[in-house]
Formats: C-alpha cells, structure tokens, sequence
C-alpha cells in the first residue's frame, strides 16, 4: 500500500507492507537512516520520533499507523540555517554522546520533554529517559547537556 | 514478522465487520502486540486498527464515576486524570516509559491482561465495568488467569468505568530491568468498603486479596494487616524471586500503599 506522511515539515511517500514498521519505512523506504535501530523490541529508545507531536518508539508502530501524520526525526532537528538546535548544542558542548549510537533517541526524547517541561529537574530528566538506554556515557552529561538546554544552571549530579 | 492485511476503519461497526474474518485481531497502541508479533508468537491474517476511530478516545467523569474509552493511551489519561484520580493518575504515570504511554492503551491493557499488567490491579480494586460492544463486564468477571479474559472472539473494550474511591494509591516493586511490576499493588478506600487489587505475583494473574479488604474495611491503616499472611502456594516463582518472595512482597506494598493514601 502507499503511505503518504509529512516528514520534518515535507510531504513523502513510499510503499508499505502491513508490516512494514514507521522505523523501517523511515531508513529503507524515505533513506533517512538517522533513526536508528538498536534492540527492535521496544527497550532501547535509539529509534525515537515524534509522531503528530508525541515521542513514540518507531520500531513498535507500524508506518500504515502513520499514514497521514506529522513525523518528526532527527534529520529535521537542525535550525534552518544549519547549526544544531539547542539541545543538539548542549550534547556536544557537555560530552552527552560517546559513541552516538543512542544519541538520535535521546535528542528526539529531550525535546520531547523540554515541549512540556521547560525546565526539568535532574530527577524528571532521568525519569523522562526510563525508555532510552545509553550504554556509553551513564547519562550523566545527558542529564547535564539537557539541564543546560533548558537554561538551567548544570549542577554536579549524583554519583561524581 | 508474518505480513497481514492492514485495516484503520473510522466506526466500531466497520471494525467489528473487519474483525469478522478468521484470524483478524484487533490493534490498538500496539505496544505489547507489535513485539509479540516480531517473535511470531502471533501471527493474525488481518489487524483492524482501532486508533481512528473517535468513539473509542476520551475520558468523562460524572456522578463519582471516571468513564475511559477503550483506545485512550496512557499519557492522556495520566494527564486528564491527575486531579479527578489521582491513584488512578499515578499507576498510568508509571506504565512503560513516556514512548510507550504516548501508544499504549486502556482497552489493549485490559484485554491482553498481562499477569504483570498494572491497570487490572485498579480495575480489580475499584470493582470497574468493563465495556465492550456487546455488553458490561464486572471486572470480577472479566479477568480469568494468565492472558485470559471473558471476551469473546471480535469483542472489542469500548470503556472502562471506574467508580471513583475517596482515598487510592498504586505502590509497585519494579523488576528493574523491564519495570513490570514484580508485584503491584493497588488499594482504593470507598466510604463503606475497601478494595485491594493485586498484580505480577500470581500464578492466576490479578486477584482481589479479599482478607486484607475486610481487615481494612475495619480498620483503614497498614497495622491492620500485619497479622494477615499470603499463601505462596499460588504464586510466581521465577529468577527474579521466589514464590515466597512475592508473596511477602504483597503485604509489603500493600501497606505502602494504605500509608500513602
């Protein structure tokens, strides 16, 4: 079937199989592999987008669930002149990605947040992060780079 | 995964027709069936997806009575609910992680009936009615063991109604590496009785642990059941703990959450 969606503000379409998920139809289909795939069985968090506004893991929605929507991927994070958005900006200015595997989820994940909680304490950052798994940094420059996206002074976190 | 003829109807009678076929299953958030399917451990001919049609999403309150649409996700109702329930609120906040409540929903909870699922404990404690296209269900009723429900084949959950108690709380002891509950535990305190709505520790999935209701019916503090024991003869024993294990678990969080009614 051919599934027609908006994706970071443009128009796309592409053919899809019932089984086809939104994951596999953004890299194979569209070619906008900056969604990644890490486990597939909805625990790791690297696939997630913004569906019609709302965080969701694309490797546990089917892309026909998604036919029609506004879909948000890290591709279209940049600001238009091409610099990194702020919270793009914060992981990199505080060492909040070691290898980056992860890091599409977890910027698609805080701007999530940082939408409905423009300034989250540290224990609502990790809290929000329960469905993104990071096996590199031990969140703490996430929870920092996302501290400081937000405007908020960036404290020592726990455990240091 | 096994391909299926993919189906988003925008009535409950169209999806009702669609769900007709042999081996048509309704979808809703997905969030349990989707990986289920990766494993092929189900494999239906046809989904009939059930997020498109406006009947089935919205919450009402009236005359002490939370009324929740079947294909609601979480974070809705976590949201429209903090003020009217906040015990309900709560147990919805800390389903899956913020992804998985933005898909996950109501009805597909209740009808899958997930022996570790945390809405059953509330329905069972709150004694809701279940609604589906065909008729009303006592939650007592409705949830039959590990995965098994009353519904009928193409029977799809229209509703959950809640009667709203005076005082509630969910206390759950995480498995921490899926956040399942281990054992989960719901009590809601009504003016002439209380109910206690246990999940992920049975054998037999949700259960009312009715001596603890009768004991804080009587007296409403966490005093009231330290006399009481649970057999461990029913419970789950797995790598994460021991039948033994659970069952002390349950008057543990039982008590959490009478205290923090």
């Amino acid at each position: 079937m051919k599934i027609s969606m908006t994706v970071n503000g443009k128009t796309m379409s592409g053919e899809a199989e019932g089984r086809t998920l939104l994951s596999t139809f953004l890299r194979e289909e569209l070619g906008l592999t900056g969604t990644h795939i890490g486990c597939d069985t909805s625990q790791c968090g690297a696939c997630t987008v913004h569906v019609d506004g709302k965080q969701v893991k694309s490797c546990t929605m089917f892309a026909a669930e998604a036919d029609g929507a506004e879909v948000a991927t890290i591709e279209g994070q940049a600001n238009a002149d091409g610099t990194l958005n702020k919270v793009q900006q914060a992981f990199q200015d505080h060492h909040g990605l070691q290898c980056g595997f992860c890091t599409p989820g977890m910027v698609m994940a805080a701007v999530s947040l940082l939408e409905t909680n423009a300034k989250p304490s540290e224990a609502e950052i990790r809290e929000h992060l329960q469905g993104n798994i990071c096996r590199c940094t031990g969140y703490h420059n996430i929870v920092k780079a996302i501290m400081a996206a937000s405007g908020q002074e960036v404290p020592a976190v726990a455990a240091e | 995964m096994y391909n299926f003829e993919f189906v988003k109807p925008s009535t409950l009678d169209e999806a009702l027709a669609a769900l007709a076929d042999e081996d048509a299953q309704p979808l809703s958030g997905g969030q349990t069936l989707i990986p289920t399917m990766k494993q092929r451990l189900n494999q239906p001919s046809k989904l009939v997806s059930l997020l498109g049609i406006a009947d089935l999403v919205g919450i009402s309150d009236s005359g002490g009575t939370l009324s929740i649409k079947g294909a609601t996700n979480h974070a809705t109702v976590a949201r429209e609910t903090a003020s009217s329930f906040p015990g309900l609120s709560g147990l919805v906040a800390k389903i899956g992680d913020p992804a998985v409540r933005n898909r996950g929903t109501i009805g597909g909870s209740i009808a899958n009936n997930d022996p570790s699922a945390c809405y059953p404990a509330a329905a069972m404690a709150c004694q809701a009615t279940i609604v589906t296209n065909a008729r009303e269900i006592a939650a007592d009723d409705f949830f039959q063991g590990m995965f098994a429900t009353a519904l009928d084949e193409g029977e799809i959950v229209t509703e959950v109604r809640f009667p709203i108690p005076v005082a509630s709380n969910y206390q759950k002891f995480e498995q921490p590496a899926s956040r399942f509950p281990l054992t989960g535990v719901f009590v809601a305190k009504y003016g002439d009785r209380v109910g206690v709505g246990v999940t992920g520790a049975s054998n037999d999935g949700v259960f009312r642990w009715k001596e603890a209701e009768e004991a804080l019916a009587a007296n409403f503090s966490a005093d009231a059941i330290s006399n009481l024991t649970v057999p461990a003869d029913d419970m789950i024993s797995d790598l994460h703990g021991s039948a033994e294990y659970r069952a002390h678990l349950v008057k543990v969080m039982t008590g959490r959450a009478v205290a923090a009614c």
